[in-house]
């Protein structure tokens, strides 16, 4: 019995009236725990009940308090009835269980009903004791962090990272049970509930034992997904990055943290009994099922790009289900195996980590549904998972690399089809966060303006040492991911490659496209912008293994037009690289929908993008000549207008100090402003990029027109707004303090049954854009802004139904930094001086030591101690004869640092800017609530997070069945959103926390019946709780940091 | 057609401009067009379906925050909707803001269903929208149902109970005070009065006339008059009934206002008929019916004497200071106080309602 739980329940406020007689409520709370249930007395006729309660004490294993929300339903006595419920609220213990999150649960939480949304507040006080395990066989993971945040968390240094972890949990789901047919929908929606809280604990707590068994002690970019796969069952499953995490103290006065080393120690003690207890996945011993029919079919897209995509290499084409069995079996029990894929949920790295990006790989495969036999073997759809996650392995061999970071799964579900996805970009990894080594992870993205600069400083100091040393390879900061990782005679695909315009030294491709964040070192010419290929198209309607077919058969081309239309939008933009790319395919029953997000950027390092070229098929007569060169004029136009906008202009400054061998961007803009005849062109372009597949549509191919007006129809943003969907908008650093996170949803009904594809195209297209454009103006009031982490969700509710719904935060930034550098020229410097001072500070605590580690480590002082899992033979190798490269690349390397650090210092933003929109906003604090800011990015303006608090993982359900009277099906989502909003807030406040970063909404499933005057949507959200301190704040209070904390709660103005 | 569209931000984000349109009580398409005469789709490159949906959220934001506005308390320590504290005391105070042309209809009424029921004919006469007539209203009466019961100030209790700023908090009680003793502002001749007029002589009869004004400590109410007050203007009857005293009265009103006003001679004149005007609407005023009466016998028996002659502003606030004045000079007057505390406030009110 290794914990104690104890909850109090104080009081109720803002209660409904439950007694029409006397508009008063008696109210009582049940409290239970597992099987254990306590009552507080009846508080009669109040709508403000004061409980003040014994404290309620449930004696528990751990593993039961991992699995288990606490759940308190708040009820109205009624003596001659039964009791009615007024609403319930559940709290995740987890981040109790672990020392260096909360340590309370207190405050105001809404008590929720699924019918009736929030009514009225109850104020909890929840505390856990967690006695000393002896137990060394333990099933529980208690202890393990878990992060949403898909880079190295702030305050937190990476030591060790161990890489892949991933888990699935299998169950019926309740609303398809026979007893739903006998039972109300409270009942159903609340059995639904609580059975996804428990199966989302059951599943961390799995995952954890598999960090534990790794020797981590945290999971990094955890990201849990449900699969409402209806008759057939509910899935609950996870992925994550299992690391050794070691928390920094960024506060000289918080140096006191009493948890910062014992974690890991016990995580070793625990290692050799580990794998013994590992039996919780022992399933996979059995046989799959055959029930399901595989449907993979063997297709690969190659395109003249990077983006490596298909639905399965041609190896997995023809595959039997006997030999995956075997291989699952050899899987069982077996820890390594867990590591034969080196997959990473991260998208940004501490800086040495990222050597070479290859491209994106993807892997989709289309499965017929079945009924899920027994909970308790969930391996048929582990086992389509492991067959995708082989194919994406072998993708990345294909590009000559050993490793997938950015990766994430996901599925798309219609009746008993399934789309499986998984997605992520092929890199090459250092090797020194694999053994234990430790690089310390600093975060400077909160910090914009001085990081950067220390950033940059560090680059450069971490090179210099290690160059010295030689003991292995280090890329250049700002292009060395750029060069290719293949071999560059065996190209996997037809590509062009250059040298790179940054350090002449290594091949480049011509244009990058990857899931991950743009690396804050990277090289950026101008700033980036949101890139969206959209894309409908029908299908018959189907069933079973012929609708599958006709599915899979579609997919390819599907990808094969969002490709091109990416290249294109990239193309129209000067840009060439793609960062956070995101390809979602929807299904449903008589259509498909593909929806590709990306930002893209002009790196550097990669040469110049070719424009488009427009060539008839048939040049016949003289006006569609004119049509042509009409339309020429406009796609350069465009170009030419994008250019600025977006500040592309390549630096001439590289050619002037090295010497380009390839022609200068100006040149070939200067060739297209001549509108010569196309042929001519054509040749021209050719003899000037040396391309032979420069893009030319040739506007007879009814693809191509559509191509051409997708481009042209694509509104640009208004002045004052940047939009992008990834952490960072490269060109934009001095964030203020304002940052407005939204969700929305639109659903559209198709009314015209008989649509073509580029009717329906048209009308997808024209629902994101004008989403983007009422973005826009809601959210006039903060420009100049950038809307950031633009997470677009497509989906298919209904036959005629097509929903996207949208989670981003907006954030403010100082546009005059050059002109407030000038006014407040003075100060500016005496203060950046102060702050190097403090990096420099930082730097003696933090890297010294690491670099002393580091040194240790070459020497083979711990050689037991090497990540044990990951076989990277070949990455060794390859490791080695850059070694000679790059003794060679060393002094050019330096140079480009220094330039970088130069620009960056121009562009450094006003501390005392962010500080004076700071103070100004702190005056209107005071309210009774604390402001909680949300934000889907991992860190907060203007801000420093000092502490995470634990995952949010929230899941809720709200059904009405009085729709017209809770004003329509926008009236019913929209208090439902709000109230998700609140709840989470609330959560986060009872943590002791003021922000919740990394926010997702990663489901919103809305299903309505106006005829029957009803609806029920499903949401899941998830999130960091953090405690976060403004930076103007941070450097005043070096004396009483907590109390600071919980008292800039309150400062800052509202997200 | 766009089925669902909703936007939800974690600050709830809240227009000003059409926060006001739905508190005038516009449709979501009239709101559109008054947006797009305003000029906003030029200055912001919006279309009319990005106002329509704008609009639309909004409303609906507005919708749900509605009933939070009825206990504005309740808004601060609510969790739904994170709004800056500023934010929400500009909802607030915009809620509870009422059009002077509306109250002056209402004003002295009964807050009852029969009244609400008249409401259009109101909306007609003042050319605000029937929305905003009944959103007016049940304001007024949530306010006076809240503040009916509690002791103490009444624009205190107001100001506290509902958040509001100062002056809209006067307002407030001048509408509950009216309301609460029936004064009649409806007649004919009252019609050229404006709710400031009336407002201002509610603050006077709150601040000198009620038992709250005597005596801060009195755990008693705002809204009623003294009734001891009342009784005791029986007395000033003597002014008008003791013949000598009248005379005398007159005469030194005369003396003091030889050579100074172009009025004198039908100052003169009247002097009598307004002093027993004066004196029989205070020994009257313990009588409910005629404390309803107050302003329409203040007209008839003062204002529209004087208005007949022709008398200015000044001439009035002449007239007024010295009749009050010279009773004190009186031999065999004695009660000075209640004299002070009645003309105190019937000045005050005859000079702001009288319009030249």
């Amino acid at each position: 019995m290794p914990g104690k739980l104890k909850a109090k329940i104080v009081a109720g406020r803002h209660l409904p009236v439950m007694d029409r007689a006397s508009d008063l409520t008696d109210a009582f709370v049940e409290v239970k725990f597992g099987n254990t249930t306590f009552k507080t007395d009846v508080y009669p006729k109040s709508l403000n009940p004061q409980w003040n309660s014994e404290w309620f004490k449930f004696e528990v294993d751990d593993e039961d308090l991992q699995d288990e929300p606490l759940q308190i339903t708040v009820l109205d006595h009624d003596t001659y009835s039964a009791n009615d419920a007024i609403g319930k609220v559940y709290i995740d213990i987890d981040p109790l269980l672990c020392s260096e999150a909360a340590t309370v649960i207190s405050g105001w939480l809404p008590i929720y009903d699924t019918i009736h949304g929030i009514r009225g507040e109850i104020n909890v006080l929840v505390k856990v004791d967690l006695f000393n395990d002896l137990n060394r066989f333990r099933q529980s993971s208690c202890g393990i962090k878990f992060f949403c945040t898909t880079s190295v968390p702030r305050c937190y240094r990476a030591v060790m990272v161990h890489g892949f972890v991933e888990e699935l949990v299998v169950n019926e789901d309740p609303e398809y049970q026979w007893i739903d047919r006998i039972r109300t929908p409270r009942a159903s929606n609340e059995a639904r509930q609580r059975l996804i809280f428990l199966m989302s604990g059951e599943l961390q707590r799995k995952i954890g034992l598999k960090v534990l068994e790794m020797g981590g002690n945290a999971v990094v970019g955890y990201l849990q997904c449900f699969d409402l796969e209806g008759e057939s069952g509910l899935v609950v499953r996870a992925i994550g990055t299992a690391c050794t995490l070691e928390k920094i103290s960024t506060l000289p006065s918080t140096a006191t943290q009493p948890s910062n080393s014992s974690p890991s120690k016990d995580m070793k003690d625990s290692l050799q009994a580990a794998p013994s207890t590992f039996g919780c996945r022992s399933t996979h011993s059995s046989p799959v099922h055959s029930a399901s029919s595989r449907l993979s079919q063997g297709f690969s897209v190659s395109v003249p790009t990077l983006l490596f995509s298909g639905m399965g290499s041609g190896g997995s084409a023809g595959k039997e289900a006997g030999p995956l069995k075997a291989l699952l079996r050899q899987q069982t029990q077996s820890a390594l195996e867990q590591r034969e894929y080196p997959f990473f949920t991260l998208t940004s790295f501490p800086s040495g980590f990222l050597l070479h990006v290859g491209g994106v790989v993807s892997a989709r495969s289309v499965k017929l549904l079945d009924r899920i036999h027994n909970p308790d073997e969930p391996e048929t759809r582990d086992a389509w998972w492991e067959e995708i996650r082989q194919e994406i392995k072998s993708h990345v061999k294909a590009l000559g690399c050993h490793a997938v970071v950015g990766y994430s799964e996901s599925t798309s579900i219609c009746e008993e089809v399934c789309i499986l996805s998984a997605s992520g970009t092929a890199a090459i990894l250092s090797s020194r966060f694999m053994q234990d080594g430790s690089l310390d992870v600093e975060h400077r993205l909160s910090r914009q303006p001085v990081v950067f600069t220390s950033g940059a400083d560090r680059v450069e100091g971490d090179m210099g040492s290690s160059a010295s040393l030689g003991f292995e390879e280090v890329a250049p900061p700002g292009c060395g991911f750029c060069h290719i990782p293949y071999d560059e005679l065996n190209i996997p695909f037809p590509a062009q490659l250059t040298y790179c315009y940054c350090c002449r030294r290594n091949k480049v491709p011509d244009v990058l496209f990857t899931t991950i964040d743009l690396p804050t070192e990277a090289n950026v010419t101008g700033k980036g912008c949101l890139i969206q290929a959209r894309l409908c198209r029908t299908k018959k309607k189907g069933q079973g293994e012929g609708n599958a077919t006709a599915i899979s058969n579609l997919l390819p081309f599907l990808e094969y037009e969002l490709h091109t239309q990416l290249m294109n939008k990239l193309k129209l933009r000067g840009m060439n690289a793609l960062f956070g790319l995101r390809i979602q395919i929807s299904v449903g029953e008589t259509m498909l929908l593909g929806l590709a997000s990306a930002t893209g950027v002009y790196l550097t390092a990669l040469p110049s993008p070719g424009g488009i070229q427009i060539a008839g098929k048939t040049p016949s007569d003289i006006t569609y000549e004119q049509h042509i060169s009409n339309m020429q004029k406009k796609i350069n136009d465009t170009i030419a207008k994008n250019k600025e906008l977006f500040d592309v202009n390549p630096p001439e400054v590289v050619e002037e100090i090295i010497g380009s061998p390839i022609p200068e961007p100006r040149q070939r803009s200067r060739l297209f402003r001549s509108h010569s005849e196309s042929s001519d062109e054509v040749s021209e372009l050719d003899l000037s990029h040396g391309k032979k597949d420069t893009f030319v549509l040739e506007i007879d191919d009814t693809d191509a027109v559509e191509d051409i007006h997708a481009l042209l129809t694509d509104s640009p943003t208004p002045p004052g707004f940047y939009s992008c969907n990834t952490e960072i908008m490269p060109g934009i650093q001095n964030w203020t303090s304002a940052i407005q996170m939204f969700t929305s949803v639109r659903v559209f009904r198709l009314n015209n049954a008989n649509l073509t594809n580029q009717g329906l195209n048209k009308i997808f297209t024209d629902l994101c854009e004008n989403l983007l454009k009422s973005f826009y103006f809601k959210l006039r009031s903060l420009t100049p802004c950038c809307l950031c982490h633009l997470n677009f969700t497509v989906a298919i509710p209904e036959d005629e139904l097509i929903q996207v719904a949208v989670t981003a935060v907006a954030m403010s930034f100082d546009k005059d930094q050059a002109l407030e550098n000038g006014r407040h020229g003075g100060e500016k410097t005496q203060i950046k001086a102060i702050h190097e001072n403090d990096e420099q500070l930082q730097f003696n605590l933090e890297l010294n030591p690491d670099s002393t580690k580091g040194l240790a480590d070459i020497s083979g002082s711990h050689p037991s101690a090497k990540a044990p899992s990951v076989d990277y033979s070949s990455f060794a190798d390859r490791c080695s004869s850059w070694i000679e490269q790059l003794r060679l690349k060393a002094h050019t390397m330096r140079r480009g640092s220094i330039k970088t650090t130069s620009s960056l210092e121009k562009n450094s933003p006003l501390p005392e800017g962010r500080s004076r929109s700071l103070r100004s906003n702190r005056s209107y604090s005071g309210g009774s609530v604390a402001v909680v800011k949300m934000t889907p990015l991992s860190f907060i303006p203007g801000a420093k997070i000092i502490k995470y608090l634990g995952i949010i993982n929230m899941f809720f359900i709200r059904e009405t069945t009085s729709l017209r009277e809770e004003g329509g099906v926008s009236g019913f989502l929209h208090s439902f959103i709000a109230e998700v909003f609140a709840m989470v807030r609330a959560h986060v406040a009872a943590l002791g926390g003021n922000a919740v970063v990394s926010y997702s909404m990663k489901e919103c499933v809305f299903m309505e019946n106006p005829n029957k005057n009803q609806a029920q949507c499903l949401i899941n959200v998830s999130g960091d709780a953090v405690i976060f301190v403004q930076e103007s704040e941070l450097e005043a209070t070096s004396v009483q940091p907590q109390s600071a904390t919980t008292q800039t709660s309150n400062g800052g103005e509202g997200t | 057609s766009v089925e669902l569209d909703v936007f939800v931000g974690n600050t709830t984000i809240m227009d000003k401009e059409v926060y006001q349109l739905w508190l005038n009580g516009y449709t979501v398409n009239d709101a559109v067009k008054v947006r797009i005469d305003g000029g906003i789709m030029e200055e912001c490159e919006a279309s009319v379906e990005v106002l329509l949906s704008d609009t639309m959220d909004q409303y609906r934001t507005f919708q749900m925050c509605e009933r939070l506005l009825h206990h504005p308390t309740k808004l601060a320590n609510q969790l739904l909707f994170q709004i800056p504290p500023d934010r929400q005391a500009m909802l607030i105070e915009r809620y509870y803001a009422f059009d002077d042309a509306f109250a002056r209809e209402v004003l002295g009424k009964k807050l009852s269903k029969g009244t609400k029921k008249d409401l259009d004919d109101v909306s007609a006469k003042t050319n605000i929208t029937l929305k905003s007539c009944r959103r007016q209203f049940d304001n007024f009466k949530r306010v006076f149902k809240v503040v009916e019961e509690l002791k103490g100030p009444l624009v205190e209790n107001i100001r506290q109970h509902f958040l509001l700023p100062d002056q809209l908090a006067r307002d407030y009680a001048a509408v509950v005070f009216f309301a609460n003793n029936r004064f009649e502002t409806g007649k004919k001749k009252l019609q050229y009065l404006t709710f400031q007029d009336f407002a201002l002589c509610a603050g006077q009869l709150i601040n000198n006339w009620t038992l709250g004004a005597v005596d801060n400590m009195m755990e008693d109410m705002d809204v009623d008059l003294d009734k001891e007050f009342l009784q005791d203007l029986k007395e000033l009857k003597i002014l008008i009934t003791d013949k000598d005293l009248l005379d005398q009265h007159k005469s030194l009103v005369c003396t003091a206002l030889r050579g100074k006003t172009n009025v004198f001679t039908e100052m003169e004149a009247n002097f009598k008929n307004l002093s027993r005007g004066l004196v029989n609407i205070a020994a009257k005023l313990i009588n409910a019916k005629d404390v309803r009466d107050f302003f329409i016998d203040l007209v008839e028996k003062f204002i529209e004497p004087c208005r007949s002659d022709r008398w200015t502003s000044i001439d009035v606030n002449l007239y007024l200071t010295h009749y009050t004045n010279s009773a004190h000079i009186l031999d065999t007057f004695k009660h000075h106080s209640v004299w002070t505390r009645y003309m105190g406030v019937i000045k005050s009110c005859i000079l702001r309602m009288y319009h030249e």
